[in-house]
């Protein structure tokens, strides 16, 4: 492993102006900020431990606790908003018995929300491992959960 | 493709793309923007590309994936070629006809076609179709013709003959002067003079300076810049390469939103191919001049979209703005000269260049020229992308091309230029759309976000979102930009709650005016935007939610109550089965009632009622 995070840096030719996408590389490869990585992170580019920490809580892409395996997203942009969005994040909120921004104890999803997808005509958006799922209803999204637990199961 | 070496070989092979590119050749195109790609299109796309091989009529005809036509409400839209034949809403099961009856034998396709709500007419071609008729796509005109990673797309269309010509005929100052004349304003939000910047960095001192493109598009509701990126990266690119000559600059940014992995792809492989033509990197087009562009992917922070805090985020460092006393022209990236435009600005350069600044001035209004994006969304009927002349009225955009409000509602108010921007409403919707009739109104241009709301958006909700929104991508540096937004979201909170008393308007009119004087960067100096002008215009709706304890909209859930409308039931039982509180009450063919005090307020019996029998009070 001490392999890949020098892989990864080099690819930046160790430059520490490439902080934000090194990291946006790790997590990627480890689909969160794990600690050991980051204080990896800090000792490869030579810069202190508390920067590398700034910068990853700084910035809403980076995670610095494992995510789900899947993701739920809701989209939270103004044209979601006003179709009714937060409605339709309660009915996460409810169905997978998770606050936004935390993941379930057993690893299985994480919900998260995001300030607009640029898929505006397709509000409000639930976005489930990456496809979109556009014109959410209530009735829809409960569906969508049915369906993503059913999977988990079986 | 093989690298251009002078101005002579690249109109060449200009002519040459264009000869081989047979304008009466049968070709679909088929949008493939964010919006298509939710619709389903790459699906579409491969249907049709089967169907043409089923037929072995893949010599004679094209399909082409190209960026967003910008009518994202009725994707995935195709176009058929030469005729420009436009479908709407096509599924996979549709592409056999269009393949067989409308590419190869011309035969128009009746049900895919765009109705006109108003006079129910089926309209056949593009250009008729009222969402783009009234439109002047300058910008986004190209991005149904090419492909966007093909760089003999943007060649045959005439890309690059701008570059050459301010290379090759124009000295650096004209090329300023040119941009000056045109009377181009930036598009990021502010509405700042593009020459201006252009002339203070070119005269700065040192060597090196930078040239951004700004694509941290962060504005919720918004999404022009995303389709320029996404769907015509080269003209972008084309902008700051001209940008940077005029300026001496030798290498340059672009900052995507990371959000965008579509555009970062795309805007990646059109560096590499434009790099590998001659037209980026060293000598371009053998004119000595040298200018390169990396990209660098934002982490998801709004505040990067100030030029300060994303100059700290390319350098590797937490996006946190300072103080503006400093100027970006002097002392910008690694505090050397930069300008930083955002990346529709940087589009509309190849056209100034080309079209020269005489035409591009006749287009808009005394004050703001050319054209702008919007990005019309929320309660209207026409969702999607629309360039217009600056000076249309928000009247003609909303109802002409936006096709009005759904569902017969009544329309409230529109809200432009993002979480810094402003509500208006329907009284001044002849109000026309420029840099400074949006700041009088008490809003702004900001980047072209246009978000349309109707009874039922409740303005004091919208108000909390956008500040809540701001409080939460507030960085936290200043005082009153960091503890300012969270106490006037505290308010509203308990404004929305039930718990607003007398004064707390006043409280909240206060309060903004000491952050906007007091706030060191324009996330916190335009942040009580919403908040003014939603209290300028709707103040009753703010004395129903504090008074009355009641929203006149039915949005903020701890004013409302869902109650059965006993005229209306029919008592099939939907609404009792959509529960998910039960806290319906009632048996089949008996009239149903909803327990407020198990009511959880959801919303999932109005959801499911297809008679209106579910009130919202």
């Amino acid at each position: 492993m001490q392999e890949d995070i020098k892989t990864i840096i080099e690819r930046y030719g160790r430059d520490k102006a490439f902080l934000v996408p090194i990291l946006q590389d790790v997590q990627a490869k480890y689909n969160y900020l794990p600690q050991d990585k980051l204080l990896e992170v800090a000792e490869e580019l030579n810069i202190a431990h508390s920067l590398v920490f700034s910068v990853a809580t700084f910035y809403k892409a980076f995670s610095l606790e494992p995510r789900g395996r899947h993701i739920v997203s809701v989209c939270l942009g103004t044209a979601c908003h006003v179709r009714g969005a937060p409605r339709i994040l309660d009915t996460l909120v409810r169905t997978l018995k998770l606050k936004a921004g935390t993941t379930a104890a057993d690893g299985s999803a994480t919900l998260e929300t995001v300030n607009c997808v640029g898929a505006c005509a397709l509000g409000p958006i639930v976005i489930v491992d990456g496809e979109y799922h556009g014109q959410m209803t209530l009735t829809k999204t409960e569906k969508v959960i049915t369906t993503l637990k059913a999977g988990e199961q079986a | 493709m093989k690298r251009i070496g002078t101005p002579q070989e690249l109109s060449a092979i200009q002519e040459q793309l264009k000869k081989q590119r047979d304008p009466s050749k049968p070709m679909v195109t088929i949008c493939a923007g964010t919006g298509c790609h939710g619709h389903g299109c790459i699906r579409v796309k491969e249907a049709l590309e089967a169907e043409i091989k089923k037929q072995g009529v893949s010599e004679r005809v094209e399909i082409r994936a190209t960026g967003c036509h910008g009518f994202c409400e009725k994707g995935p839209l195709v176009v058929i070629h030469p005729q420009k034949i436009f479908y709407q809403q096509v599924k996979t099961d549709d592409a056999a006809d269009i393949i067989q009856k409308t590419l190869l034998n011309g035969e128009v396709l009746e049900r895919l076609l765009y109705t006109d709500p108003n006079t129910k007419v089926k309209i056949t071609y593009e250009h008729q179709v009222p969402f783009y008729s009234k439109q002047q796509r300058v910008i986004l005109g190209f991005n149904g013709q090419i492909d966007p990673t093909s760089i003999e797309d943007y060649l045959a269309v005439g890309g690059y003959a701008a570059l050459a010509k301010a290379l090759f005929s124009m000295k650096p100052d004209a090329v300023i002067r040119e941009v000056k004349q045109a009377g181009l304003r930036g598009r990021g939000g502010g509405g700042y003079p593009t020459a201006s910047k252009w002339e203070h960095c070119r005269a700065a001192h040192g060597d090196a300076k930078y040239i951004i493109g700004n694509g941290d598009e962060g504005d919720p509701g918004a999404y022009m810049d995303r389709s320029v990126m996404e769907g015509n990266p080269y003209s972008i690119i084309e902008g700051m390469v001209i940008g940077a000559y005029a300026i001496g600059s030798q290498e340059g940014f672009i900052y995507v939103r990371n959000e965008y992995p579509l555009a970062v792809k795309h805007l990646g492989m059109a560096i590499e191919t434009a790099r590998a033509a001659g037209l980026l990197g060293e000598n371009i087009l053998g004119s000595g001049f040298t200018f390169d562009i990396k990209i660098n992917r934002g982490g998801g922070a709004f505040v990067c979209g100030e030029s300060s805090a994303l100059f700290a985020s390319i350098e590797g460092r937490s996006g946190e703005p300072r103080d503006k006393y400093i100027h970006a022209v002097e002392k910008g990236l690694w505090d050397k000269p930069t300008v930083l435009n955002n990346v529709e600005t940087w589009a509309n350069v190849p056209l100034i260049i080309n079209r020269g600044a005489v035409w591009y001035q006749s287009i808009g209004t005394e004050g703001s020229k050319g054209t702008k994006i919007f990005s019309l969304v929320g309660k209207i009927n026409n969702t999607g992308l629309v360039e217009v002349p600056m000076g249309m009225t928000l009247r003609e955009i909303i109802y002409d091309i936006g096709g009005g409000i759904p569902k017969g509602r009544k329309f409230k108010a529109v809200q432009t230029g993002g979480p810094s921007g402003g509500c208006i409403p329907e009284s001044m919707l002849d109000l026309p759309v420029d840099f400074d009739a949006l700041y009088k109104a008490g809003s702004m241009m900001g980047s072209g976000g246009m978000i349309v709301m109707d009874d039922h958006s409740c303005m004091v909700d919208v108000a909390r979102y956008f500040l809540t929104f701001l409080q939460e991508e507030s960085c936290g540096k200043c005082v009153p930009c960091r503890e300012g937004l969270l106490r006037m979201s505290e308010i509203f909170a308990d404004i929305c709650e039930g718990r607003g008393k007398e004064g707390d308007i006043e409280y909240l009119e206060k309060m903004s005016v000491a952050i906007i004087d007091g706030a060191l960067c324009a996330l916190g100096n335009t942040a009580p935007n919403p908040v003014l002008s939603t209290i300028r215009y709707f103040r009753d709706e703010y004395e129903a939610h504090i008074k009355d304890k009641k929203c006149p909209a039915g949005v903020c859930k701890a004013l409302i109550q869902y109650r059965v409308i006993v005229e209306k039931c029919t008592k099939c039982g939907a609404c009792k089965r959509a529960c998910p509180a039960e806290a319906v009450s009632g048996e089949p063919k008996k009239l149903h009632t909803i327990d407020p005090l198990k009511c959880i307020k959801c919303g999932a019996c109005l959801e499911s009622c297809k008679f209106e029998a579910i009130a919202v009070e």
